[in-house]
């Protein structure tokens, strides 16, 4: 079980957005945690910041104690991104791209042996796609789109698996299937970090929340933070003056 | 009876039967790169190495090696300006494309206009396939057979980086390294189509062949396939075409590749016009 630290991030982008200032949390480890806050409250940023997709300008994040990158050469990474960023008309099947999961453990050449395209077909029987596994992956619903990059994080066995949204436009059978499923995968030792503006659903399978606005509000058991406070604290009128950084941009 | 009489008579000549071989295989190694090139959205970058290895081609003549060697550190060199200013300025890519490979072409114009030596500018630009030397086309099937063997053996890891850089990352694969093996495989496709297209349209047979074989399929594994056949046969019947009708090869070449880009824009079975029109339409 491999727990998540984030200690003291902040990133600005190259067009001096400030998205995130001073965050630290911890990701318990063998728990499913949400990860909410509204639009532009930096959850993505976040998402690749702890996957190293962007580097930090200040702070660190560490996996099990590891570098992210050493966590990344063994493995222990799988990412669910936002359906905004993957290119739709790209020429590859589901099916390939959920043995894209599985590049890691290959040789040089990348060809899959008879365990990789086991593991394949049984992510895909996992998401229930099975049945689509050549469609081009354009050719999908939304809620099937979310579906078969999941497959490809189940095929990447990674121990820690962050979702970015994976409910946005998944129908309320399928979003009781993949919540299913990631409880299955907690009971095997995952930890799961999950942002999602589904509210309601939280308390039903979260064991921890995280509070983001452009750094983290507060984090805890979902049972002692989910709160009236904490929310209209992150979503509604945020105490400007609590944030030292709002204070300093005000004078500058 | 004509047509064999067209195909075959041309085939007395050494010199066209060379460069016939020689276009195909250009053709060929263009084609596989295309479809990178297309899906990662790159064209531009294409169109600025080619247009910056020109100073690279003098200077190599100048120091007396061989003119791939010049063409490629400069074409490699400015990719990696092209990189140095995008990350260290706010300027859009696009921008900094432009500024960077003007400035290297404009330098080659000084060069070779500055730097006594027999480079006919004219064959830079324009090509000159049919009066390709021995010793050029060494360096074209080094170049050539150097991209076929590194995409062979990387093709999957380079389409993962195409398709997804992110999940390239994820998967602790290091995507510096990937970016530039692409970028040097460009380079050292425009080298070895220098002497065929010349740099002006090289950029073509880097681009259309990929764009016809993505408007007809959604496999890549087809996509090359596509690539390669339409990019390879109109080479050679552009190389044809420019013997019997006396017109440039590179030329004719182009212009044939963009008559199957429209043929297949207008008819393609599931993008094409025709067949949106009826979609929308029903
Ligand atoms: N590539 C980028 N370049 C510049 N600014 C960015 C970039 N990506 C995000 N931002 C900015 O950073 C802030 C945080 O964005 P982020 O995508 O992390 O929010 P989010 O919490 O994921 O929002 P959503 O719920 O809409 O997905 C926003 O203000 C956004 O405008
Ligand atoms: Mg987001």
């Amino acid at each position: 079980m491999i727990p998540i630290t984030v200690d003291n991030l902040s990133v600005t982008y190259s067009n001096a957005k400030l998205a995130l200032y001073n965050a630290s949390c911890a990701v318990e480890p063998g728990t499913i945690t949400a990860l909410v806050g509204p639009n532009g409250g930096g959850k993505s940023t976040l998402f690749k910041a702890i996957m190293g997709f962007l580097s930090p300008n200040e702070g660190n994040v560490k996996i099990g104690g590891l570098t992210v990158e050493k966590a990344q050469k063994k493995q222990l990474m799988a990412y669910v991104p936002q359906s905004d960023e993957v290119d739709w008309n790209f020429p590859i099947s589901v099916f390939d791209v959920v043995m894209m999961g599985r590049y890691g453990y290959m040789n040089f050449l990348r060809i899959p042996g008879a365990k990789d395209r086991r593991l394949v077909m049984e992510s895909l029987e996992k998401v229930g796609m099975v049945e689509f596994r050549d469609r081009q992956i354009g050719e999908l619903s939304g809620g099937q789109k979310k579906r078969a990059f999941l497959a490809r994080a189940l095929a990447q066995e990674g121990q820690i698996i962050l979702l970015d949204e994976p409910f946005t436009g998944v129908d309320i059978k399928t979003e009781k299937q993949m919540i299913d499923l990631l409880l299955q995968l907690r009971a095997e030792n995952h930890t799961i970090l999950i942002s999602t503006h589904d509210l309601a659903s939280i308390s039903t399978f979260c064991d921890r929340t995280i509070f983001l606005n452009q750094t983290v509000l507060a984090s805890g058991t979902t049972a002692e933070t989910f709160t009236q406070e904490n929310l209209t604290m992150t979503f509604g009128g945020l105490p400007m003056t609590s944030l030292a950084f709002q204070n300093s941009e005000v004078d500058a | 009876m004509v047509v064999w009489n067209w195909i075959v008579e041309p085939l007395q000549y050494g010199f066209l039967v060379k460069a016939i071989w020689v276009s195909a295989f250009v053709g060929l190694v263009c084609a596989v790169l295309s479809c990178y090139i297309t899906l990662k959205g790159w064209s531009l970058m294409g169109d600025a190495i080619s247009h910056a290895v020109v100073p690279g081609v003098v200077v190599a003549y100048a120091l007396n090696i061989p003119f791939a060697i010049g063409a490629f550190v400069f074409g490699f060199g400015a990719t990696v300006a092209i990189g140095y200013v995008k990350s260290n300025t706010r300027l859009k890519e696009d921008a900094v494309i432009g500024v960077i490979f003007t400035g290297f072409f404009a330098l080659g114009l000084v060069l070779v206009t500055k730097i006594p030596s027999n480079i006919d500018l004219f064959h830079i630009l324009f090509g000159n396939v049919l009066g390709i030397s021995t010793g050029d086309i060494i360096q074209t099937l080094i170049a050539g057979c150097t991209t076929l063997i590194v995409i062979l053996l990387r093709r999957r890891d380079l389409l993962l980086f195409c398709f997804d850089p992110n999940h390239a990352k994820a998967i602790g694969l290091n995507t510096q390294v990937m970016y530039y093996t692409l970028l040097s495989v460009l380079a050292l496709t425009v080298v070895a189509a220098l002497q065929t297209t010349g740099i002006i349209m090289v950029i073509s047979l880097l681009v259309t062949p990929g764009s016809i074989a993505y408007l007809l399929s959604d496999r890549f594994d087809y996509m090359l396939v596509i690539s390669a056949i339409s990019s390879v046969s109109a080479c050679v019947l552009g190389t044809y075409a420019s013997y019997h009708f006396d017109v440039s090869t590179g030329g004719a070449i182009v212009v044939l590749l963009t008559l199957f880009f429209v043929a297949a824009m207008v008819f393609a079975p599931k993008y094409g016009i025709l067949r949106q029109k009826r979609v929308v339409g029903s």
